[in-house]
């Protein structure tokens, strides 16, 4: 089963910028999970200010860009896991967020092409 | 699963930590990985009992492992005169601290790779029966239940346990250390676990028995085998070809079958299904292995033909002439009536379907292939494209009656009918799954 997990920090609590002791551990759990054939593809997300909304709506496309005025700095991340099933996949992202810290992240199960 | 939330996130969590902690104990133990598992056992115990009430430990695998070290402890003062291993753990941890100190748990860390690599090399040991090899190593170190492996190979849950215990005793009685290979007994012994993983992907990727004609579960426990022992051993070019291949493999699952369940033929498949990310990933690994020199290993060459497919967007770009050179290599490499078939396929398709038949026919008298089913379903399909209508009926019911797969069976009946409906000469519009 394939989920993709991501994580937004939370509006209400500024965060921290990251430690290069949380990069590192980051890194390590990361790696290990890739090792464990577990990541198949992760990234970073750049701050949600600088994201674009694309809508289309009785005919009409309109495009949106940032800084939106809820919005402060919300960097974020992503990772799509292989899992054997639901559980394994919350397991993982309770991990993650023991390293990364307090927040929440959320996770979307994949269909196949 | 079942039980409540809680006990479905204990059960994950012991399921994930399984093969490390096995591996861990199995090192202490003298290589003994039955000692390791009742060590291991005891320690699970604990954790079934503790979690629900006081949670999951923020390290659980170092939880379980101090109390399963303790365990051993507790048998090694009790046997002393009687078990050798017990007191082999025992000596190696009285020089330890034992109260499950941070530094005992970061030396355990250090070389749990190490440990788990050893624990896939003792898993896959020669010295075993092959479906030994499989059950031991998908138990081990895939943290598999009995009774999934069993569920997975259509087999009584009874002969699966059977065959891990006595996998178990052969290694002990045959003293079998637990270590890394090196040397000149590297080659054979790592030869052995690519081959345990991958039968594990084939007989996913085409079920031998029962009713479906793929099960996904079981290429996806292959898949993970093999991304875990690339992970453990990155400069073998042979691993990441296995891994390539099965990544690539793992691309078509999507598109291999029909709305019902059917099987979908390489060249009948929607393409747009295959799993981009699957295939850059196997291309990435299959590029890593030539890159360290490995492009002449038979899994790195299986992966080479797999990559072709996986390159052409559409089948009529694929490159026949470059399928058949690899198949020639491959013949030479890894000899097998097999490869030698998949070669004839090639070139029917590089050659046309006579130049594939004079090479199919050359085979018939092999008798490993004389109750292969994809021969006759091989031959069936020249012979149809040649316009002998008649002959690949016959050759298609044969394929069906000796495939075991309900699946494959219903396709070779119905490319029979389809066959016997095509008036002789008629032009064909079927073919035969070609290799890779």
């Amino acid at each position: 089963m394939r989920f993709l997990g991501y994580t937004l920090a939370d509006p209400a609590t500024p965060m921290p910028e990251p430690t290069p002791e949380l990069y590192a551990k980051m890194d390590e759990l990361v790696t290990e999970a890739i090792k464990a054939g577990v990541i198949v593809a992760t990234g970073g997300l750049a701050p949600v200010e600088e994201a674009t909304k694309v809508r289309y709506a009785g005919g009409e496309f309109t495009v949106i860009d940032g800084p939106y005025t809820e919005a402060k700095e919300l960097i974020g991340g992503w990772a799509l896991i292989e899992v054997r099933d639901k559980a394994e996949a919350i397991e993982w992202t309770k991990r993650f967020l023991a390293t990364a810290g307090e927040g929440e992240s959320t996770l979307r199960q994949v269909f196949g092409p | 699963m079942t039980g409540s939330p809680t006990n479905t996130a204990i059960e994950t969590v012991i399921r994930l930590e399984s093969s490390r902690l096995i591996a861990g104990l199995a090192r202490y133990a003298g290589g003994d990985i039955g000692i390791a598992e009742e060590l291991a056992q005891d320690a699970v115990v604990a954790a079934l009992e503790q979690w629900p009430r006081e949670g999951v430990p923020a390290n659980p695998g170092a939880w379980l492992m101090t109390v399963a070290k303790r365990r051993a402890v507790d048998l090694f003062r009790r046997n002393r005169e009687l078990e050798r291993k017990y007191a082999q753990i025992g000596r190696a941890l009285e020089t330890e601290a034992d109260d499950g100190t941070a530094a005992l748990d970061r030396a355990v860390a250090d070389d749990i790779d190490d440990d788990l690599l050893r624990l896939i090399f003792i898993s896959c040991h020669p010295v075993l029966p092959v479906p030994a090899r499989v059950a031991l190593t998908l138990r081990l170190v895939g943290g598999l239940t009995t009774a999934e492996i069993a569920r997975a190979y259509v087999v009584p849950e009874p002969t699966i346990a059977q065959r891990i215990v006595r996998a178990k005793r052969t290694l002990a009685a045959a003293h079998i250390r637990f270590e890394t290979p090196g040397g000149r007994e590297r080659p054979a012994r790592l030869a052995s676990v690519l081959e345990v993983i991958y039968l594990i992907y084939n007989e996913g990727y085409s079920a031998t028995a029962g009713d479906d004609w793929m099960r996904p579960d079981l290429c996806h426990e292959a898949l993970r085998l093999g991304r875990l022992l690339a992970g453990l051993a990155p400069a073998e070019p042979e691993v990441l070809g296995l891994v390539a291949l099965m990544e690539i493999q793992s691309s078509r699952i999507a598109a291999r079958t029909g709305p019902s369940g059917e099987p979908v033929l390489l060249l009948d498949q929607d393409r747009a299904r295959w799993d981009r990310l699957l295939i850059n990933r196997g291309l990435a690994a299959l590029a890593r292995a030539e890159e360290l020199g490995g492009s002449h290993g038979q899994y790195v060459l299986q992966a080479a033909i797999a990559a072709c497919h996986a390159r052409a967007f559409r089948p009529e770009e694929t490159d026949w002439g470059l399928i058949t050179r690899l198949y020639t290599e491959l013949a030479e490499v890894a000899p097998s009536p097999i490869v030698e078939l998949n070669r004839a396929v090639a070139v029917s398709m590089a050659d046309g379907p006579a130049a594939g038949l004079a090479l199919v026919d050359q085979l018939a008298a092999e008798p490993a292939l004389r109750s292969y089913h994809l021969l006759p379903s091989v031959r069936g399909d020249l012979l149809l494209k040649l316009g002998r209508a008649d002959e690949a009926e016959a050759e298609f019911r044969r394929a069906g009656e000796l495939t075991q797969n309900a699946r494959e069976r219903e396709l070779s009946a119905q490319r029979a009918r389809s066959a016997g409906a095509q008036a002789p000469g008629a032009p064909a519009d079927s073919q035969a799954e070609p290799p890779g």
